[in-house]
């Protein structure tokens, strides 16, 4: 079953929607990719999802019942822009939220020892937040994000402002809890890479709108279907030659003295064909599914959509 | 729910009352507030002025006697027989008396006092004082009317007027107007400068999370609505409890302190004047300082006055607060609030105004309705309430403004909920409004 259901969701402001009939599922246990330029709406879904803002229509399904503002205790959310306390200390702190999620004193404190411990910044306790750097404050805004366990985890943008050796140890700690304790995570991003990495399944919302969801390697393979890359040794007029009108594009560069050409095939050709026709024709070194990133997918999809409603990007 | 509110009431009252400036104003603020009081008292008691002797000449005859009669406690006054300029540079007078011959006839006219240093007014006064009896006595005896000094003595009158104010129950409570007007001014004072100083730290509590993005995490835990209301509670509760301290602190000034350091005759008399014995005439202190001891003594009477003021600062701060945790949370920066800003000012000022005109006459159509009608009513009721006003009118005030503060902070909450995620543009009235108004 589902953990999160979004059905028919529209959300508008006084001088635009920012959510125009939005419906997407997350599977229970599985690291979800919620994609989108700046601007598309991801904020106000996840809050939405917080409750802290209603839709004006469409429902919200967690858990298998609709969404209820005690539902809250059961979602970790770590927002794009988020702050401290800055006079207050770290350990004090960490409590306040602690027990804002609905831990009790001493539960909180045990909990949040050994976070402090795990990530190594037990004397920090006693700092006030304002003697902490930006990356430590986010370790602890991380802490306090997952410790009351949650079913549901959503980090918006968590990598920003993190070092390299930081954001890998954070991308351990989300890994790790999404294994061991089952936990569901949605990531907000705009990092592809991270994306095509951790995520099983996508969406992306352009415009208010959801323009892709699905499971990354369906959408990657469905969206890269008929592209192949060849490498060779040989005249490139030769391969084509041979390959005729079953080749719709191409590109041809010179990498490492080896010739290599992209193709995007007519769909209805046997693969098996063009291989042995292109093996005839010259010399095959590789011959290869070019699947797209998740980058391409992104901007192409994005661009797709914005020229079919004529939108130029500059409106963006 | 309720808990979460709980914990950021805490939160927010911890943070404020383990300041080092919370607790030095709490107990500084009655030390100062004392010393304002007591100080000049103390000084007019400590510096009896040395001895001055004044020069007399004095050819009508009348003054000199009159002033040696006269028993002033700080001048001794001395015949000479000239002014002339010989007299006036001699350093052993500290002042020179000139009465012209006819002083009787032509007083306007017809003295001068020159000093060698500033005058005291209390002296300037006495002397005037004296001569006018003399040159009134001079003239009534020209009339050579019988037994003058037996009539005279028949017709003066002592008036000292004794209010006594009757409520329902016919039971007279005696406060003169001079007091309640002092005492409904002091409270009111205390009431405004502390719903703006609070409702202003609301304010930029407020303005300040959203700034450095703090919100955006706890609302994640907590509905924007019980953010605002536990801040609000939380501020509130440190005005109430520092105004708690004040009222202990007072009582027991009132209780122990006051008794302790009166001297024995002056609380004779305020024993005298609470038992309805004392004769005016022959009291030696003043009649309004009595009475304002007599008040202060009162542990109940204070205790009561600062009940009124937590009700009404309770009252006002809660509807005021509201209005000041939307403005923080539509705006980015003090600079933007402080046009909004008017919306909480503006009424509390002007019922400042109101309840200081109330002050002279409680009982008009303007005072009544100024102290019902929620936005200037904790002011004007409280300088309102030490003029015996009848109960009921109280109680309409208290369920007008704590009812107003339900519906205030309800509205608040719906512009606070979308304004503090709003960033960068200054909103006006319209989009506030607009924005109370999203689902």
């Amino acid at each position: 079953m589902d953990i999160l259901q979004i059905q028919n969701v529209s959300k508008s402001y006084t001088n635009h929607k920012a959510l125009d009939d939005v419906s997407l599922s997350v599977p229970r246990g599985t690291v979800y990719g919620l994609l989108g330029p700046n601007g598309a709406g991801k904020t106000t879904l996840i809050r939405i999802i917080n409750h802290i803002t209603a839709p004006d229509s469409g429902s919200v399904i967690f858990d298998g019942k609709p969404l209820t503002a005690d539902d809250v205790a059961h979602i970790g959310y770590l927002p794009e822009e988020r702050g401290l306390y800055k006079k207050m200390k770290v350990g004090d702190q960490a409590l306040f939220f602690a027990k804002l999620k609905g831990l009790k004193s001493a539960e909180a404190a045990r909990e949040l020892r050994q976070w402090f411990d795990r990530l190594e910044i037990s004397d920090w306790w006693d700092k006030k937040v304002e003697e902490l750097s930006k990356g430590m404050a986010q370790k602890v805004q991380f802490i306090v994000t997952v410790l009351h366990r949650p079913k549901l985890l959503i980090f918006d943008e968590p990598f920003s402002g993190f070092d390299p050796i930081n954001a890998d140890i954070l991308t351990r700690e989300i890994l790790r809890i999404n294994r061991e304790e089952g936990a569901t995570v949605i990531f907000s991003t705009h990092n592809m890479e991270s994306v095509e990495a951790l995520c099983e399944n996508i969406t992306l919302i352009n415009r208010s709108r959801n323009i892709l969801s699905g499971n990354v390697a369906e959408i990657r393979s469905r969206l890269g279907a008929g592209r192949y890359t060849v490498s060779f040794e040989g005249e490139p007029d030769a391969l084509f030659a041979a390959l005729g009108d079953r080749v719709l594009a191409s590109s041809v560069t010179k990498e490492h003295g080896l010739m290599k050409a992209s193709l995007r095939l007519r769909p209805s050709v046997d693969r098996r064909e063009v291989i042995a026709l292109a093996n005839g024709a010259v010399d095959l070194v590789t011959f290869d599914r070019a699947l797209p990133s998740m980058n391409d997918i992104f901007i192409r999809t994005v661009e797709d959509y914005n020229r079919q409603h004529g939108i130029t990007t500059t409106d963006l | 729910m309720k808990s979460k509110i709980g914990i950021i009431i805490g939160r927010e009252f911890r943070e404020r009352v383990a300041k080092k400036s919370f607790i030095i104003t709490t107990l500084l603020m009655p030390v100062l507030m004392l010393g304002l009081m007591v100080t000049p008292a103390l000084i007019a008691m400590f510096s009896t002025p040395s001895e001055r002797v004044v020069a007399v000449h004095d050819p009508s005859g009348i003054v000199l006697p009159a002033l040696q009669n006269a028993d002033m406690e700080y001048a001794r006054f001395v015949s000479v027989d000239s002014d002339a300029d010989s007299v006036l540079r001699d350093t052993g007078y500290d002042a020179v008396l000139s009465v012209s011959p006819d002083v009787v006839r032509n007083p306007a006219n017809g003295v001068t006092l020159f000093l060698h240093d500033a005058a005291s007014m209390e002296m300037e006064a006495t002397i005037s004082n004296v001569i006018k009896q003399a040159v009134e006595d001079k003239r009534l005896q020209s009339y050579d009317i019988d037994n003058l000094a037996q009539i005279l003595d028949e017709i003066h009158a002592d008036v000292n007027l004794h209010t006594v104010r009757v409520d329902e129950s016919g039971e007279g409570e005696s406060t003169s107007s001079m007091l309640s007007y002092i005492i409904g001014i002091f409270m009111a004072f205390i009431l405004y400068m502390f719903l703006l100083m609070y409702g202003q730290m609301v304010m930029t509590s407020i303005i300040e999370e959203k700034n450095n993005r703090v919100l955006e995490l706890v609302v994640t835990s907590v509905k924007p609505m019980q953010l605002m209301l536990g801040k609000i509670l939380g501020v509130g509760l440190v005005a109430v409890v520092q105004v708690v301290i004040w009222g202990v602190l007072l009582c027991s000034i009132s209780a122990f302190v006051l008794p302790a350091i009166l001297p024995e005759s002056v609380s004779q008399q305020v024993d005298m004047l609470n038992a309805g014995t004392l004769d005016a005439a022959a009291a030696t202190t003043d009649i309004d300082l009595l009475q304002a001891i007599s008040v202060l003594g009162s542990v109940w009477f204070v205790a009561k006055l600062f009940g009124y003021i937590l009700l009404f600062l309770v009252g006002g701060f809660l509807f005021y607060a509201s209005i000041f945790a939307a403005i923080g949370s539509a705006v980015d920066n003090i600079q933007d609030a402080s046009q909004l800003q008017s919306f909480a000012v503006m009424p509390i000022i002007i019922g400042l105004i109101i309840g200081m005109a109330a002050a002279t006459d409680p009982n008009t159509p303007l005072a009544f309705w100024a102290s019902v009608i929620p936005f200037t009513s904790p002011m004007v009721m409280l300088i309102r309430i030490p003029f015996d006003i009848p109960g009921w009118q109280i109680w309409v005030s208290v369920a007008a403004l704590y009812l107003s503060f339900v519906l205030m902070a309800w509205f608040a909450a719906k512009i606070y909920r979308v304004g503090i995620f709003m960033h960068g543009k200054k909103p006006s009235v319209k989009d506030l409004v607009r924005w109370a108004n999203y689902k």
